[in-house]
């Protein structure tokens, strides 16, 4: 019994090895553009990962994540503009009738203070939402509902500051990262490279999280936050920190999103976006970590798939796949996995009891 | 003996002008199994809430050794005080196993923090251990929780409750829904554990009561209406025209 639980554990990390190494090579193999559009879905996929906490692990159901990826994005976004101005002002503040850089964006002329606002900010800003609404015990569909208006309320007043935020057009025309050119193919294949590291990075961690006693705890959380509390835990304080840490990891893929895809919009990061989010976990299998990730590339790469070839009627298909998916595999593809892994199982202990009756 | 663990002082919990329990004054012994009954509605479950915090007193006092006043705290804060409670339902986690159940549940530092580096230490292996064998749920230590039987998930819940270690344990109902087989483990159980700390049971079951109990207190209309031991409650005249006589009344129509 023990052996096999060893063997389970064994191959499980091997096939994750064997897939990290996949996309690390996968630069030797794949063309720059489809490269780039795989660095796209994997930073989609470290989001996944965060939610998939969020979501999966403590049930909290967060419909606007999109938020934290935008301010990740737009942090990352508003350094590689002022990069590519060579200091002076960014264009469409000019064509707003600006003079001089306004406050608020004096800090991202420094990348690393860049980079570590596109984290902390995000994180901020979940932290104080999730202590108010946590603390006074707001859960379930009324916080789902909350986050939802804090996407149309960020959306809003990003689309509303046209002199800021570069209004619905967004942040677009960047030329360097660190002095190298964004554009040229190596920088791109660096970007990538570093996406699969952070990826690597973020669910090694963040497996490491749930498989100890913290992750029981989160599920305690997700299935009886009542017993929780009689049991001595503060249910609050564990949600604010799960909301807040996977706020913080999709401002992390924002940010490698906007490198490598070179533009950022509110329309990027609204409602739409906020709920396919959700889509890719739910479709990958909740509660586990890896199905997200499959969750968020499969998704993103149909998306793409569907609309090269049928560019008119591709929404279509999309929508297609997700009723099927929720009519038919409830918990996901890593749902579908289990089912077949069980199937199995129960054929080895049936031929095993026909092998000890044929010798008694 | 002498000292009270726990201590109701004038005691109001007021439901919207209901008042579910008014003016308790209410005494909890050291290592003894004082059992809670009275018809439905006279307060019982009330008093197991508003002990560990789930009701908040809108009036009165509640007191922990004499000094710790526990009535403003919050539910958790009254759990790292040292008392548990067991609900009605078995309310265990059923995705977790039934060792799972009990690593969340022990004796521990609860806070994010650190729980984030938590590992098991060989007292906590041993505390576990020791505990699956008390309620005999060492077999199945490794099944999901949802997979056990009723009175399975029944212990295994005692069990996350006395893993907090407390000084005084609140079970609503612990035997309902079992066999007489399983009433008697847990009688035993419940006798076993009150050796060094206190019990209080709200319980309908008469027998049982009967042959548990130290001490018994009779609730009616949200006050105390009588305390001693069983036979005592049973000879109490007004015991019998508030509590009995209504049991035979339902006797009667039904």
């Amino acid at each position: 019994m023990q052996n096999t639980i060893y063997q389970k554990i064994w191959s499980q990390r091997v096939i994750l090895n064997l897939i990290f190494l996949l996309l690390l090579a996968a630069p030797l193999f794949l063309s720059d553009f489809r490269l780039n559009l795989l660095g796209k879905f994997l930073a989609f996929a470290i989001l996944a990962i965060g939610l998939d906490l969020l979501w999966g692990y403590t049930g909290v159901l967060s419909l606007g994540h999109g938020i934290f990826f935008g301010l990740g994005a737009y942090c990352m976004a508003m350094y590689l503009k002022l990069e590519a101005t060579g200091g002076g002002l960014p264009d469409f503040m000019a064509w707003s009738g600006m003079s001089e850089l306004p406050l608020i964006w004096i800090p991202f002329q420094y990348p690393i203070v860049a980079i570590i606002l596109g984290i902390l900010l995000p994180a901020i800003i979940a932290f104080m939402l999730g202590y108010l609404t946590f603390r006074n015990r707001i859960s379930g569909v009324y916080f789902t509902i909350l986050s939802q208006a804090l996407v149309l309320v960020v959306v809003t007043l990003f689309v509303g500051s046209q002199n800021l935020t570069g209004g619905s057009s967004g942040l677009t025309n960047f030329n360097t990262f660190f002095g190298f050119s964004v554009n040229s193919a190596t920088t791109q294949t660096a970007f990538y490279i570093i996406t699969v590291i952070v990826l690597g990075l973020v669910f090694f961690l963040s497996r490491k999280l749930v498989k100890g006693r913290f992750g029981k705890i989160l599920v305690g959380i997700r299935d009886g936050e009542n017993r929780m509390r009689f049991l001595g835990y503060s249910p609050s304080a564990y949600k604010t920190f799960i909301y807040t840490l996977s706020a913080a990891i999709a401002g992390l893929a924002g940010m490698l999103f906007v490198l490598q895809v070179g533009i950022i919009s509110p329309t990027m990061i609204g409602i739409i976006p906020s709920i396919e989010m959700v889509l890719w976990v739910a479709l990958g299998g909740r509660g586990t970590l890896i199905g997200p990730v499959i969750g968020a590339v499969l998704v993103n790469a149909a998306k793409t798939g569907f609309s090269e070839s049928y560019p008119d009627i591709w929404t279509y298909f999309l929508g297609l796949l997700f009723v099927l998916v929720v009519v038919f595999l409830p918990k996901g593809i890593t749902g579908l996995f289990e089912k077949w892994n069980d199937r199995r199982k129960k054929q080895d202990v049936s031929s095993s009891v026909e092998v000890e009756k044929s010798y008694s | 003996m002498s000292q009270a663990v726990l201590k109701l002082k004038k005691v109001i919990v007021d439901f919207s002008g209901f008042k579910a329990i008014n003016q308790l004054d209410f005494t909890v012994k050291p290592n003894s199994v004082h059992f809670v009954i009275g018809p439905n509605g006279a307060g019982k479950t009330t008093l197991l809430d508003v002990v560990c915090g789930k009701t908040k007193a809108t009036n009165g006092e509640i007191k922990l050794q004499g000094t710790t006043e526990i009535s403003k705290l919050s539910e958790d804060q009254i759990v790292h005080q040292g008392i548990s409670r067991k609900f009605q339902a078995p309310s265990i986690f059923q995705n977790l196993s039934v060792i799972d159940n009990l690593e969340i549940a022990m004796k521990q530092k609860k806070k994010l923090f650190s729980m984030i580096t938590a590992k098991w230490t060989n007292e906590q292996k041993k505390k576990v251990s020791e505990m699956l064998e008390l309620v005999g749920l060492k077999e199945v230590q490794d099944q999901s929780a949802g997979s056990l039987a009723h009175g399975q998930k029944q212990w295994l819940e005692i069990a996350m409750v006395l893993m907090q270690e407390p000084d005084i344990v609140l079970l609503d109902e612990p035997i309902a829904g079992m066999s007489k087989k399983e009433r008697n483990k847990t009688g035993e159980l419940i006798t076993k554990i009150a050796k060094d700390r206190a019990v209080l049971i709200v319980e309908h079951d008469m027998d049982f009561v009967k042959e548990y109990a130290d001490i018994v207190s009779v609730m009616h209309e949200g006050q105390l209406l009588f305390e001693g031991s069983m036979e005592e409650v049973q000879n109490d005249p007004t015991v019998r025209e508030v509590y009995l006589g209504r049991k035979v009344e339902e006797h009667v129509v039904s």
